[in-house]
């Protein structure tokens, strides 16, 4: 076969043809040496199988409807149209919790509503977020009163949101915070400060923040036989 | 609102009708009302209705701490076709706190009473089901009682966190 | 605190067993098989954390027993601690959408205890800003509505105008829920110059939206047969249950209290007071919808009439001076010092102040000992009371129509809780 060599076109079809031409080389097996590094490097990503599971979760967050006071109200108006976490890929709101993955606790949590928002906190499959949203559930808010608890009492938060209510631009800015630690530092910060192993079991001897593990409502204490 | 006047002729019938049952009148920034022994709330109510107050528009306690009898309840009254209001008030004391339950005529009254026991611990007798409403059922002790503390967190700025304990601790 | 012995007949009760429905074999059925379900607290119906104990027969309910005080914040008790200026932030929090009317309700009760005038233009900024509280208020209840029935695109439509409004209350106030714009003696701060002309931007085009929804909801066959004859309760019965507010109107009752007992100026106004025939949950949806293009009348008529003078009392005793004043005068200088460290003091007295929310009267008793705080503060909440009526409303229906009724009741549990 005769081969012939032809001056490449110049310009933008000259480089697509360039592209083309080492496209059929790769194909055939015909690059070599640097030109395969080059041509890997411009067109193959290569990931770690975390990373991209850290992708996935994070760019498709599915909070849980749980809605319990006022910040319920600007939680469903950042739904809404003006400020659009659709736009993020957050709008499927799951009313199930085996179905979701971040609680969105918007409102102050009454001492009767505390232990079952552990208990829906308890049925979300991990991974899960918490996110405390506004004053009253991430502090005590307006209200430090006897009727009130501040959601760090009794369950993990991965972020909290302030405000009384917080703006629904600013709710988005914290789930987009949250999506970056996501994406970013997945070992989740919280778990391994309290050296918590996921909350259905926790190794009782092994825990630095002991007492706050036994006192936790809701937890069934996991012991030495339930493996992390 | 009923006038002054208005007001001490409802007093004046209520007197009549049982001795010792009404107690004083008030008419304080044109609103009328009425302070009447526990054991009279009822028929004073039924006394009311007939006058044309079919209306209880609410049923709230309060705490008179340190005044005694510490306990209140009022029972604020409307007449819709006259829009008149009135106001009946009963007092009772922490170690007697019984009033007779109205919720068998005035069925709005089931909710409010069981809210005014709840947070003040009057009991209500004759109410048909007669516990907490807004704490949960096993809660001990009547919030909104002046001398039950306000409670709440101590507030962890890094000025104090060192002093204050936090959960984890 | 009180160890507590009733010497009534109500019994000791253990936490769980409390909470049974009824006793079963008193409950009127056929089937000889009743179900007890719970719904809620966390529940998808969005009206906050309501429990219901439904007993069910089939798909029909026989007995509901509603649970509250899943959000209960103890806002009576905090009040107590405040001056009264500070309680104002945390009453507001109650009825968490007509926030508003509590602060209205709040202050006009204060108002009346130290007997204290609100000028003119401060009670027509007091009108504005509540019937634009009420046009969202129900807003919200037909966008949460139209989620519960199925028709989600009314949820999008709803918060999109919800968002038109909120941008009004940004403008006069800075935030867009919990303004704390009502003040006592006033409003806080006057409307600034961009104000009206916004607002009668949006009040030209509501009607237009207000029509597009009816469009498309009035006559929707869905929506006939879900609403149409669903959850009757006659008047009586609502007025034995304490029951005021757009419920009490669709039934036919003209009970309003802007017309009744105008407070705050709302005798200037001309609107009229939509009332239902029936009372079933279609009504109650008119009545709503009818009240929202009420609102719009009146805010247009106060813009058109809104008087020129102070929005705020002069009487330095009660309200703060103008900042400009304290680089000048002494009096004003100590005024502010006092108003701002202890807060005004009222003479001791009881008061019972009602005014129309969008869910019926809601009403705030202060009772105050001639010290600086509150003695007692106690909000009468529509949605309380309103409760109440539930149970008739839903009695003999299926399932679905107590979703439909709750949604048409238009509780809140903020207020519900306090």
């Amino acid at each position: 076969m005769e081969v012939t060599r032809k001056q490449l076109p110049s310009g933008a079809d000259g480089e697509f043809r360039a592209r083309q031409l080492r496209a059929r080389d790769m194909l055939r097996g015909a690059l070599d040496g640097p030109d395969l590094d080059a041509y890997v490097e411009e067109r193959v990503m290569t990931t770690t199988l975390e990373k991209a599971a850290n992708w996935a979760r994070g760019n498709a967050f599915m909070p849980a409807t749980f809605g319990l006071a006022c910040c319920a109200i600007e939680m469903m108006a950042t739904v809404a149209s003006r400020v659009d976490i659709a736009r993020f890929g957050f709008e499927a709101f799951r009313a199930s919790p085996r179905q979701a993955d971040l609680l969105i606790i918007s409102g102050r949590i009454s001492i009767k509503m505390a232990p079952v928002v552990r208990r829906i906190y308890d049925q979300m499959l991990e991974p899960k977020w918490a996110i405390s949203m506004g004053a009253c559930s991430s502090s005590m808010g307006v209200f430090n009163n006897y009727a009130i608890v501040p959601a760090d009492k009794f369950m993990p938060v991965d972020l909290h949101v302030p405000g009384c209510p917080p703006r629904p631009e600013a709710l988005a800015h914290g789930i987009i915070q949250l999506r970056a630690k996501v994406l970013s530092h997945p070992e989740q910060g919280w778990r391994t400060r309290y050296g918590g192993r996921g909350t259905e079991e926790i190794v009782e001897s092994a825990v630095a923040g002991d007492a706050a593990a036994q006192h936790t409502i809701g937890v069934t204490g996991g012991g030495k036989g339930t493996s992390a | 609102m009923p006038d002054a006047t208005g007001l001490e002729l409802i007093a004046q019938e209520l007197r009549e009708a049982d001795e010792g049952a009404e107690l004083s009148t008030s008419f304080f920034r044109d609103q009328a009302a009425l302070l009447v022994a526990p054991r009279a709330v009822p028929a004073t109510l039924e006394r009311l209705r007939a006058r044309g107050y079919r209306f209880l528009a609410s049923v709230h306690g309060l705490d008179y701490f340190p005044e005694e009898p510490r306990l209140g309840v009022h029972y604020e009254l409307l007449d819709m076709s006259a829009v008149d209001r009135i106001s009946v008030r009963t007092r009772v004391t922490i170690a007697e706190p019984t009033v007779p339950s109205v919720t068998p005529e005035w069925p709005t009254a089931d909710h409010q009473e069981r809210e005014i026991y709840d947070m003040f611990g009057v009991i209500f007798e004759g109410h048909p089901d007669l516990r907490r409403i807004l704490m949960p059922e096993d809660y001990e002790g009547h919030p909104q009682r002046r001398d039950f503390p306000v409670g709440g967190e101590p507030v962890l700025f890094t000025h104090n966190e060192p002093t204050t304990p936090g959960w984890w601790e | 605190m009180s160890d507590l012995t009733p010497t009534t007949d109500t019994p000791h009760i253990p936490y769980r067993e409390m909470e049974d429905s009824h006793e079963l074999s008193t409950i009127e059925h056929e089937h000889d098989e009743l179900l007890t379900l719970n719904m809620g607290p966390h529940h998808p119906a969005t009206h906050g954390v309501l429990r219901l104990l439904t007993t069910l027969e089939g798909e029909v309910v026989r007995d509901i027993k509603p649970i509250v005080g899943y959000v209960h914040t103890g806002i009576e008790k905090t009040a107590e601690d405040k001056a009264y200026w500070k309680v104002i932030p945390v009453v507001e929090r109650m009825d968490y959408l007509s926030y508003y009317f509590n602060a209205m309700a709040f202050c006009g009760a204060v108002e009346t205890l130290l007997d204290l005038e609100v000028p003119p233009r401060g009670q027509y900024l007091r009108v504005i800003h509540l019937e634009l509280n009420r046009i969202a208020s129900h807003l919200i209840w037909l966008a949460t509505g139209g989620l519960d029935l199925g028709a989600m695109s009314v949820f999008w439509y709803g918060w999109r105008d919800r968002d038109l409004i909120l941008d009004l209350f940004e403008m006069s106030s800075g935030q867009r829920m919990h303004t704390r714009y009502i003040q006592v003696g006033g409003v806080f701060e006057d409307i600034p110059p961009g104000f009206e002309a916004k607002c009668r931007e949006f009040t030209r085009g509501f009607p237009a939206r207000m029509d597009q929804y009816e469009q498309l909801i009035d006559q929707n066959e869905i929506v006939l047969q879900r609403l149409r004859g669903v959850a009757t309760v006659d008047e009586q019965t609502l007025l034995d249950f304490g029951v005021t507010g757009p419920l009490l109107r669709a039934t036919g009752n003209p009970w309003d209290l802007r017309k009744a007992a105008p407070y705050s100026s709302y005798d200037h106004f001309d609107f009229k007071i939509p009332v239902g025939t029936v009372g079933d949950n279609y009504d109650r949806y008119r009545v709503r919808m009818a009240e929202m293009r009420e609102s719009v009348k009146i805010i247009d008529q106060a813009l058109d009439g809104l008087p020129e003078g102070p929005y705020m009392t002069p009487n330095r005793k009660y309200a703060l001076p103008p900042r400009h004043e304290l680089a000048t005068s002494m009096e004003a200088l100590i005024h502010h010092f006092k108003l701002v460290t202890e807060g005004f003091r009222v003479p001791p007295g009881e008061v019972y102040y009602p005014i129309e929310s969008p869910r019926g009267e809601l009403a705030c008793f202060v009772r105050a000992d001639g010290s600086s705080k509150p003695a007692r503060v106690h909000m009468r909440d529509p949605s309380f009371v309103n409760l109440q009526a539930f149970k008739p409303m839903v009695q003999g229906a299926y399932v679905a129509d107590l979703i439909a009724a709750l949604a048409m009741l238009d509780p809140i549990l903020g207020g519900i809780d306090r």
